[in-house]
């Protein structure tokens, strides 16, 4: 049986500084009978970034709902940061959520809130003062480029807008790790490169475990082939033939994690399905 | 495959009954635990406490006045026009002022519930809320739950005075009667069982309205046209749960009080 307590004075994420950030262990779940996903086992390891592939309803948001306990899987147990998210309760799961940052499919936002509000939800909650509040809004909104649209309703934003408020609310409370369902889907491509600026400057300036889900293979590769560089403030790409070492590849196919590895060898791979998928 | 169909939907009623009791303990039970939404409580509360006080006032009004008229005009039959404001008075207060407010109120507020949760529900706010560590059931249920029995209680009291006062109205300016007269006979039928048995229904049927409407809301899929459905079953079941509950209370009472 895995750890399933938080000790309240202790950090979830730094509990177990040696466990990864997400450990699988071969998990299945399905939905009127009908099986999502069978027996996947993975591990990400801390600092680490995989990019989550797959064709359109293999599962991969479900993957993102059960690593944050959103939902429970039929079998197999799901770690994150030693802690065993598939055996807890509701209520114990919300201090571990103070680590993880969820950016979801389409940003998910509370309408009725205005975008300080959205961005400072949970530091509200946390009864943070309203001060401190305001500074940590406004730096978040900063890092998306965002800090005018303070008192703006999320109806008033563009699509693209919303993700890098969604964006922002998800790093407020600097987590150390987020998990980013399709955070570019359905927008064009400029908005695209703009979000993923955001989720590699998250990855490579806090350093922080990340899963991304996307479909876009152009987007999955230029977080692979990119780096973020503070000083330009500007993704700039690694040299030909490198990419990010931290970040690796998991690829869905009909409910099975039929890869699980590094950018070279998701290119090379001689797999009929990969070939077909990535050509 | 009859069998089969029958099978999945006795288990598909079960596992309804038990969310909604699972949603039910867990709302009520968050009003006991840390931390407490003492400003979303008075939202609601002003929300459905204030927002349906020009309705349930125009409700006991005029439902007190159509009772004065109907009764005055079969009791002058029997030359008892006398005993028309203790009928409207014992009418009011024992079930017409508890039932046709909490019916008023559930259309309004029921419906409410379900829409406004069943939206946040299908635009995944409510799983970004709980991904954000707060609890929805202690965020937005208890509230709902906490605020909707508080202030049905009060409407229902605001509805019979009004009802009573419709009578009146009715009565004196319409009928001809003596106000006197309709005041006193009102007053002195009431016993203490009537006002008791009057004041514990709202509290059920608040717990009934609140509840059934979060428990659509929460449950609704299916996009926009979930959201509907589950507005118009909150309404549906809301309504039919309180005229049912209605009668089981007043029987309990009846017998405990014996009248």
């Amino acid at each position: 049986m895995g750890i399933t307590e938080i000790t309240p004075d202790v950090s979830p994420a730094q509990a177990h500084p040696d466990a990864p950030a997400i450990r699988f262990e071969h998990v299945s779940i399905g939905f009127d009978a009908k099986p999502v996903l069978e027996d996947i086992s993975f591990d990400l390891p801390r600092g680490d970034t995989r990019i989550l592939l797959g064709p359109a309803g293999v599962g991969k948001s479900v993957l993102l709902k059960l690593a944050n306990g959103l939902i429970k899987p039929d079998s197999g147990r799901i770690f994150v940061f030693g802690f065993e998210v598939s055996a807890m309760r509701e209520q114990d799961l919300y201090p571990l959520r103070d680590s993880i940052g969820t950016v979801f499919q389409e940003g998910a936002l509370f309408d009725s809130l205005t975008v300080r509000d959205n961005v400072g939800f949970r530091l509200t909650e946390e009864s943070v003062p309203d001060d401190e509040i305001d500074r940590r809004v406004t730096e978040a909104l900063r890092f998306v480029e965002l800090e005018h649209t303070l008192d703006k309703f999320p109806a008033e934003l563009s699509g693209g807008m919303r993700r890098r408020v969604a964006i922002a609310r998800a790093v407020v409370s600097r987590p150390e790790l987020v998990l980013y369902d399709s955070p570019t889907g359905g927008l064009d491509p400029v908005t695209s490169a703009t979000i993923i600026g955001l989720v590699m400057k998250q990855r490579d300036v806090y350093k922080t475990s990340s899963i991304v889900v996307t479909h876009r293979l152009q987007d999955a590769f230029m977080l692979a082939s990119h780096h973020f560089n503070q000083e330009t403030n500007q993704m700039e790409p690694l040299p030909p033939n490198q990419s990010d070492p931290k970040t690796g590849f998991l690829v869905l196919h009909q409910g099975k994690l039929v890869f699980d590895g590094s950018t070279p060898d998701l290119v090379r791979s001689d797999d009929p399905f990969l070939k077909e998928y990535l050509s | 495959m009859p069998l089969t169909t029958l099978d999945a939907s006795a288990k598909k009623g079960v596992s309804a009954v038990q969310r909604y009791a699972l949603l039910s303990a867990r709302g009520v039970g968050n009003f006991f635990r840390r931390p407490f939404y003492g400003a979303d409580l008075i939202t609601q509360m002003d929300k459905i406490g204030v927002g349906s006080l020009p309705i349930v006032i125009l409700t006991g009004f005029f439902t007190g006045g159509v009772l004065a008229l109907n009764t005055a005009s079969s009791l002058a039959q029997f030359g008892a026009t006398a005993v028309t404001g203790q009928l409207v008075s014992l009418a009011m207060v024992k079930e017409l002022g508890p039932v046709l407010t909490s019916l008023m109120v559930s259309g309004r507020n029921a419906s409410g519930m379900a829409s406004e949760l069943g939206s946040m529900m299908v635009t995944e706010q409510i799983d970004a809320m709980r991904a954000l560590g707060t609890d929805p059931l202690k965020k937005l249920v208890m509230p709902r739950i906490v605020a909707t029995v508080v202030m049905l209680f009060f409407l229902t009291i605001v509805s019979d005075a009004l009802g009573t006062l419709g009578g009146a109205w009715v009565a004196v300016v319409l009928l001809g009667q003596n106000a006197g007269q309709y005041f006193h006979s009102a007053y002195q039928t009431l016993q203490s069982a009537d006002v008791i048995q009057g004041l514990v229904k709202p509290i059920f049927f608040g717990f009934i309205i609140a509840t059934i409407g979060c428990y659509y809301g929460m449950n609704t899929r299916g996009g926009t046209q979930g959201v509907g459905k589950s507005t118009t079953q909150a309404v549906v079941v809301s309504s039919v749960l309180i005229i049912f509950v209605d009668f089981v209370i007043s029987r309990f009472m009846i017998g405990i009080f014996g009248r």
